[in-house]
């Protein structure tokens, strides 16, 4: 009621944030072990951390050891904290931080790709457009009806965001993305 | 041990794998999915059970057996709401890296899922406030769990962990793993010994300062009495005077030359302005905690920091540092002994000469003094009469949360580690008197004193019948105002000294409500009866509720207001009540 006659105050500090966010794509090597995923990703929302895109799978199965890539938006610091955050999960093994050594090596980024599965339906003339870009694309056919394709199409976000917008208009009806897979170039490993 | 004797029923290896770990105490309640587990306990001697009132006090009395012998807290309780009460203290055991292993009953692995009766996912609720957690969905899995939960819990920075174990697993026979032969995973192995080169560029910078400060915390605690040793050591060897967060109090005695007392919101003028103005900080064991640093702008500006962490996140956090070393303080702080020895010869002082007389004259502040008063009893002389009617004595302090808690941490000395529970972190109400339990159980003959607020205590007061029930002859000193407090406070310097819920109007009779429990209540309103009455307490060997009616509007100051820095702080005997109620300008209210 009188809180517009003195504003409320607070226990709290808080600093305004000055630096800028960058986009940086995380390697995490973990157990393949039940709930590890789920502390992953309760690490990232419980901290108030934003993840752009997230790829898991069993790598090593002798060993299960399984590679999570996620790509990730903050600033440098929150970058740094998200790292040391990750790495204190009791089964994770590895944290790298595949843009920050991409730039150690000179690189703008690591390699990064994607697999989008595209289904476009259409018939008559409209049929041929699509298979002609699809070309262009280095799309691959997966699947067809006299009704519809599905496209596989690899690459590089951005390229698959195009492929994905120049259906639009063909016919698009669904689209499916894995997220990025990501590594560093060069003979050095993980 | 060979092939059948190793054959064994879950709860079996449950009692093994605790006996194996030197677990001598644990705390509990029993319900449906804990069963087996406390049918075995009954059938022996080896460990005592600890009968609770509820499951958060008896995480609370872990936590409070921990920090008071160093060892791991066990907790024991059943599914679904006992898990779900556990977990309060279970994050309170992160925050304060306590070391605690939450063993919880789980339903049935067949009925997991299904809504069962007391189901709940304890695993997915305990992820977020363990620092590490397991579902035993094999009992011959069970001892290799129970085994790395211990090394889990107590390794690296110390915390809470949960393994939930159904109770059809706790039925099941199979396989006992001892500790020797259970395989660990290798992803965790934290990293104890500090970069060598690192050490060296400290102990460096160190030679150099002309206004040095030390800034310990709870990390030298949890590294062991070693630490504190080295901790000494290393201030009486570069004459560096030291403050100290709430958590790390009796690291460095409180008699101490070079002491500079708490840092922090209600921390001493000395010790703020000593952060503020010194050229090298050296943080040891201490992560940067808002209530410690105030304005992060504004926090200590022109210095060089070294900070000394097992936790690689806690390095650069909430600022940024000029040194880190990652490992464990004990083996970092013998290392830099050594190494300043070594160069020492050449090392004067004097070269600290002028920022002593800066100290001196910030302790001429005596920024902890209050109006003394023959008629009421202040609260912080009802804390100093405490402290000087048992400071010879073999004791340890608990505290809830509030005001009382400060008045405790500025007024109360500590000459030791391990001799003071209290809820930092996440600020527990009700932390403070099953904690106390718990110090008591592992202490018996020692004074173990809860300093506690009217409302706090209120919180888990149903454990004086714990108390009564082992003979736990715990204090309770109430500082009695019938306020929250440290809420009122807030909203005095606020919220236009609006009020809002924080009187408590229907105070119980403490007195009765001792009596109704099998303890001893005393009662006292007077400066003159404190001395005597405070002694009586001490003299009764019975679980005690003291209720001591303070004056009721004192606030605690000093105080770093919100939105100031360490040079900001609002002084006692500046502390009129327009100061109060200005001492937030509008550009601090606007910080939400």
């Amino acid at each position: 009621m009188n809180a517009h006659l003195q504003p409320t105050g607070s226990a709290y500090f808080i600093a305004k944030e000055t630096q800028v966010a960058e986009s940086h794509t995380l390697s995490v090597l973990v157990d393949n072990e039940p709930g590890v995923l789920a502390r992953v990703i309760g690490l990232f929302s419980g901290r108030g951390y934003n993840i752009e895109s997230l790829t898991v799978s069993e790598t090593e199965h002798e060993s299960h050891l399984s590679r999570i890539t996620i790509v990730t938006r903050g600033t440098p610091g929150v970058l740094e904290q998200i790292k040391s955050q990750l790495e204190r999960i009791v089964p994770v093994h590895r944290v790298v931080d595949l843009t920050v050594r991409a730039k150690i090596m000179g690189q703008e980024r690591p390699i990064e790709r994607e697999v989008a599965l595209v289904k476009v339906t259409g018939s008559g003339e409209m049929r041929a457009e699509t298979l002609r870009l699809a070309d262009a694309f280095h799309a691959k056919v997966v699947d067809a009806t006299v009704d519809h394709f599905i496209f596989e199409i690899t690459g590089k976000s951005s390229k698959v965001d195009q492929f994905v917008a120049v259906m639009k208009p063909l016919g698009l009806s669904e689209v499916c993305r894995t997220g990025i897979a990501a590594m560093n170039r060069g003979p050095q490993g993980m | 041990m060979s092939g059948t004797e190793n054959q064994m029923t879950g709860a079996e290896i449950v009692l093994q794998a605790l006996r194996d770990n030197g677990v001598e105490h644990i705390f509990g309640y029993p319900g449906g999915a804990v069963l087996p587990i406390y049918d075995e306990i009954f059938q022996q001697d080896d460990i005592e059970h600890i009968l609770v009132r509820h499951e958060q006090g008896a995480g609370h009395m872990a936590e409070g057996y921990a920090r008071s012998t160093g060892k791991v807290g066990v907790m024991l309780v059943t599914s679904g709401p006992g898990a779900t009460n556990a977990v309060t203290p279970l994050q309170d055991a992160l925050m304060d890296s306590i070391p605690l292993v939450c063993l919880t009953g789980q339903v049935p692995t067949t009925l997991i899922g299904s809504d069962a009766f007391q189901e709940c996912d304890t695993v997915g609720i305990t992820r977020p406030c363990t620092k590490h957690n397991w579902l035993v969905k094999d009992v011959n899995d069970l001892a290799r769990i129970i085994h790395e939960a211990f090394r889990v819990a107590q390794s690296g920075r110390p915390g809470p962990v949960v393994v939930d174990i159904p109770k059809d697993v706790q039925f099941a026979t199979g396989t006992y793993t001892p500790p020797s032969a259970a395989p660990i995973q290798k992803s965790y192995q934290p990293k104890l010994q500090g970069d060598a080169r690192q050490i060296e560029a400290a102990v460096h910078l160190m030679k150099t300062a002309r206004r040095p400060v030390i800034y310990s915390g709870g990390g030298v605690i949890n590294s062991g009495p070693e630490a504190s040793r080295l901790l000494r050591e290393l201030v009486e060897i570069t004459g560096f005077p030291i403050t100290s967060t709430l958590m790390g109090l009796g690291a460095y005695p409180h008699s101490g030359k070079n002491w500079l007392g708490m840092l922090g919101m209600h921390g001493s003028y000395e010790a703020n302005m000593a952060m503020h103005d010194c050229d090298v900080m050296i943080c040891i064991g201490a992560r940067f905690d808002d209530r410690i640093t105030g304005r992060l702008n504004a926090f200590s500006p022109n210095s060089k920091k070294i900070h000394i962490d097992i936790d690689p996140s806690s390095i650069n956090k909430n600022v940024r540092v000029d040194v880190p070393i990652l490992g464990d303080v004990g083996n970092i702080l013998e290392d830099m002994v050594r190494l300043w020895r070594a160069g020492s010869k050449d090392y004067d002082k004097a070269i600290q000469g002028d920022w002593w007389s800066s100290i001196a004259r910030w302790r001429a502040r005596n920024s902890f003094a209050y109006k003394q008063s023959n008629d009421v009893i202040m609260p912080q002389y009802a804390i100093q009469r405490l402290y000087e009617l048992t400071k010879d004595r073999d004791t340890y302090i608990t505290t809830e949360v509030g005001q009382h808690q400060m008045w405790a941490a500025q007024f109360y000395g500590f000459e030791q580690p391990n001799r003071w529970m209290t809820s930092g972190g996440l600020g527990t109400m009700g932390y403070g008197f099953p904690a106390a339990i718990g110090v008591q159980v592992a202490h018996r003959d020692s004074l173990v004193i809860d300093i506690a607020g009217d409302a706090s205590i209120q919180m888990c007061i149903q454990e004086m019948s714990c108390a009564v029930q082992y003979n736990l002859p715990v204090k309770i000193f109430i500082l009695n105002n019938q306020y929250m407090g440290m809420v009122r406070q807030w909203q005095q310097l606020l919220h236009g000294n609006r009020l809002s819920n924080s009187y408590t109007e229907a105070m119980p009779d403490f007195v009765k409500l001792a009596d109704a429990y099998g303890g001893v209540g005393i009662s006292c309103d007077k400066p003159g009866d404190l001395d005597g009455a405070i002694q009586e307490m001490i003299d009764v060997k019975r679980p005690v509720i003291f209720d001591c009616r303070v004056a009721n509007l004192a606030n605690c100051f000093p105080m770093i207001p919100s939105g100031k820095a360490h040079n900001e702080m609002l002084l006692p005997d500046e502390a009129t009540d327009e100061a109060v109620a200005n001492a937030i300008d509008a550009k601090g209210r606007q910080l939400v």
